[in-house]
C-alpha cells in the first residue's frame, strides 16, 4: 500500500477500496519489520499519524481534502517539527524538541499530508553516506551491505523500502540527489530560494535547500508544488510564481533540448553507468528530444569551491551550539574541577620554573579559559562528531586572518565563474543531463576514514548548489552489481517544470 | 601552505573545540590533504571576477512593521540545559 502514489491512495480512499488508516498501518508494519535493519526512521509517532489519517479520511470523503491527502510521509531529522525531537542525528541535540514547525511542515500539514516520523541522516547533513549519525548508519534496502548515500540517506531508504510514499530531505551539495541515485528513487533539489528554509537547521545557508523524495516523478512534483513559494519568514525565499508541476508531469513535452556536458562523462565515471545513461539519452532522442553537446569548463573546480564555502558557512552556523540555550551541556562541576586543577598545576609549574620558561607559563596562565569559554568548548567537543568537527575546523581555518582572501574570497570568485557556465549553457538548452553519481552505492565503512575521497562522491551534484539551480535524480537503470543508479537533469533557476518534465520522460521509458 | 599541529590547536581554540593530541595529528593530516586539493583553484585567474555573494538575485523588501506572537517565554526556555523561570543560567563569568 505504501508503494501506491499519493493520487492512487486518495482515489482508492474515495472509492471506498481503502481506508487511509490502513495505509498508515501498512507503513507501521513495514517500519516494524524492516527498520531494525535499514535504520531509516529514528523516531515515529503512529498514534498521532493514525489520528491525522482519520481526519484526512473524513476530508477526502467530504471533498474538502488538501493537495497532499494520500501522502504518508517521513521528515529528515534536520527540519523542525513542533513538539517532535529534532536532533540532526547529533549528540549535541539529543533530547531537543522543536518549539515550532518549519514552513514546509506547516504547508504539508495544511494540505493534509500525514507525517509518521523522522528520518536518519549524516550529522548536521555533513556526509555522503549517512554513516556519520548518532543513530548508526542507514542501510541500503537494495543491499544492506551498501550505504544509502547521504546526507538524506534515511529519506531515500524509507522510500526504497516502501515505508512511506514521500519524504523530505535537504540538499546542500547533493544530499537529496545522490542518495536517490544510490537507493533507486526520485529525489529533487529545488532552485535556491524556491522553498523556504525557515525551520531547516542551517548547514551552509547559501546552498541549503529542502526537497522531496518519492517513488515516482509525479509525487515529487506534488510535494514540491505544496512546499514551494515565498515565505516572509525566510527573506531568501523567492516571490517567483510556483509552477503547475503536477500538470507538467501529467502532460510531458517530448521535444526538449538536452545539453550533454562532456565534463560529466569523463574519467572517474563507472563505464556501465556511462553506457546506461547514453542508451537512455538515445531513447529520448528517438522520441523527439534534441541532444546538444555543451561545455561547463569550470566543473572540475566545483568540489574545492564548495568545500571552502560550505565549511566556512558551517563553522559560522554551528557557532550557535554552545550549551547555553539548548542542546548538550557538559557537566558543570566536573568542568570547574578540571579548570581548577589546570590552574593549580600551572601555578606549581611557574613556581618551579625560571627565566623564559617561567614567562611562557605565566602567559599561559593569563590565557587560560574562563569558566564560560571552557563550558562552550567542552559542550561542543562532547556534542559534535568527528566529521562535523573536521568541517568546523576547515571552515574556521579558511575564514581566519591571513587566509580569508586566499581561500574564501577566491572560492567566491570561482563560484561566479561556475554560475556563469550554467547561465551561458541555459541560453541554448532546456535541461542539462549528467549521471547523478560516478558510481553505485559502495560498501558501508569503505570510505569513512578518507574524508577527501568521501567529498569526491559529490562531483556531479555539487555544481547545482554552487550555481543555485535545480536538479532532479530519477532511476535510470540497474548496474550488473545489482545496485541502481540515477540520471540527473539540471535546470536553470526556477525551471523545476523543465527538469520534472525530463525526469518524467525517462520514467516513461520503462 | 602547510597546516602545522600548532595551527590546528590555534584554530580549535577559535572554533571553541578541545582536541586530543591524536585528533590534532589526524586533523593536521586531513586539513593538509583537503587544503592541498583546494589549492587547484589557484590555476584560475580571477583578478577581474567579482566574488559571488548572492546566488539568486532578488530584491529585498521590508516586512510590514506589525507585532506578531513570538515564541513564548516558556517555549524559549524549554530546551535550556539550565534555566530558572526567567533566564538561561551560565557559570559565573565575572570573578
Amino acid at each position: 500500500m505504501t508503494t501506491l502514489s499519493i493520487a492512487e491512495v486518495r482515489a482508492k480512499v474515495l472509492s471506498g477500496e481503502l481506508k487511509l488508516r490502513d495505509v498508515v498501518e501498512a507503513s507501521r508494519q513495514k517500519i516494524d519489520a524492516q527498520n531494525v535493519e535499514i535504520n531509516a526512521f529514528v523516531y515515529t509517532d503512529f498514534e498521532l499519524a493514525l489520528k491525522q489519517a482519520d481526519e484526512v479520511q473524513e476530508k477526502i470523503m467530504s471533498g474538502t481534502a488538501g493537495k497532499m491527502a494520500g501522502a504518508v510521509m517521513g521528515i529528515k531529522d534536520v527540519i523542525c517539527e513542533r513538539e517532535k525531537p529534532t536532533t540532526c542525528a547529533s549528540d549535541i541535540l539529543a533530547g531537543f524538541e522543536s518549539v515550532y514547525d518549519a514552513t514546509v511542515i506547516e504547508r504539508l500539514k495544511a494540505e493534509d499530508a500525514v507525517i509518521v516520523g523522522r528520518l536518519n541522516m549524516d550529522e548536521f547533513a555533513m556526509g555522503s553516506t549517512t554513516e556519520y549519525s548518532r543513530y548508526g548508519a542507514s542501510k541500503n534496502p537494495r543491499n544492506t551491505r551498501k550505504v544509502t548515500g547521504g546526507s538524506s540517506g534515511g529519506s531515500a531508504a524509507a522510500i526504497a523500502a516502501d515505508m512511506v510514499n514521500a519524504s523530505l530531505g535537504s540538499d546542500t551539495g547533493g544530499s537529496i540527489r545522490q542518495p536517490a541515485s544510490y537507493c533507486g528513487v526520485v529525489g529533487l533539489k529545488p532552485t535556491y530560494g524556491r522553498v523556504s528554509r525557515y525551520g531547516l537547521v542551517a548547514y551552509a545557508s547559501s546552498f541549503d535547500s529542502i526537497g522531496p523524495f518519492a517513488h515516482n516523478v509525479e509525487d515529487a512534483a506534488r510535494v514540491l508544488e505544496v512546499i514551494a513559494g515565498f515565505d516572509e519568514m525566510d527573506n531568501t525565499s523567492s516571490r517567483e510564481p510556483v509552477g503547475n508541476y503536477v500538470e507538467t508531469v501529467q502532460n510531458p513535452t517530448k521535444n526538449i533540448r538536452i545539453g550533454v556536458p562532456e565534463e560529466f562523462f569523463g574519467e572517474g565515471l563507472d563505464p556501465e553507468i556511462k553506457e546506461g545513461i547514453e542508451a537512455t539519452l538515445k531513447k529520448l532522442e528517438d522520441d523527439g528530444a534534441e541532444l546538444v553537446p555543451i561545455h561547463l569548463p569550470h566543473t572540475k573546480y566545483g568540489i574545492a569551491t564548495y568545500y571552502i564555502l560550505a565549511t566556512a558557512e558551517a563553522s559560522s552556523n554551528l557557532a550557535r551550539f554552545d550549551g547555553i540555550r539548548y542542546g548538550h551541556r557538559t557537566d558543570k562541576d566536573a568542568m570547574l574541577d578540571e579548570l581548577k586543577a589546570e590552574e593549580e598545576d600551572l601555578k606549581k609549574a611557574i613556581k618551579a620554573a625560571d627565566g623564559a620558561e617561567k614567562k611562557e607559563l605565566q602567559a599561559e596562565l593569563e590565557r587560560m579559559d574562563s569558566a564560560l569559554v571552557r563550558l562552550y568548548k567542552k559542550s561542543r567537543t562532547e556534542g559534535f562528531g568527528m566529521e562535523v568537527k573536521r568541517r568546523i575546523m576547515l571552515g574556521t581555518y579558511v575564514l581566519s586572518a591571513g587566509y580569508y582572501d586566499a581561500y574564501y574570497g577566491k572560492a567566491q570568485r570561482v563560484r561566479r565563474l561556475i554560475k556563469q557556465d550554467y547561465t551561458d549553457a541555459f541560453k541554448e538548452v532546456d535541461v542539462i543531463v549528467t549521471p547523478t553519481a560516478p558510481t553505485t552505492a559502495f560498501d558501508i565503512g569503505s570510505e569513512i576514514d578518507d574524508p577527501l575521497q568521501m567529498y569526491l562522491n559529490d562531483v556531479y551534484t555539487i555544481s547545482a548548489n554552487l550555481a543555485g539551480i535545480c536538479g532532479v535524480s530519477v532511476p535510470a537503470g540497474t548496474h550488473s552489481n545489482g545496485m541502481p543508479y540515477g540520471i540527473q537533469f539540471m535546470g536553470d533557476t526556477f525551471q523545476e517544470s523543465k527538469i520534472l518534465n525530463a525526469a518524467r520522460l525517462v520514467e516513461m521509458l520503462d | 601552505m602547510s597546516v602545522t599541529e600548532k595551527d590546528v590547536r590555534y584554530v580549535a581554540g577559535l572554533a571553541r573545540l578541545q582536541l586530543s593530541e591524536k585528533e590534532v595529528k589526524t586533523l593536521a593530516g586531513d586539513m593538509n590533504d583537503i587544503l592541498g586539493y583546494m589549492d587547484q583553484l589557484n590555476e584560475l585567474d580571477t583578478t577581474n571576477v567579482e566574488p559571488l555573494e548572492h546566488v539568486i538575485e532578488m530584491d529585498s523588501r521590508l516586512r510590514k512593521d506589525e507585532a506578531k506572537a513570538p515564541i513564548s517565554h516558556e517555549d524559549a526556555l524549554k530546551n535550556a540545559p539550565d534555566a530558572d523561570s526567567d533566564y538561561f543560567r551560565v557559570p559565573k563569568v565575572i570573578e
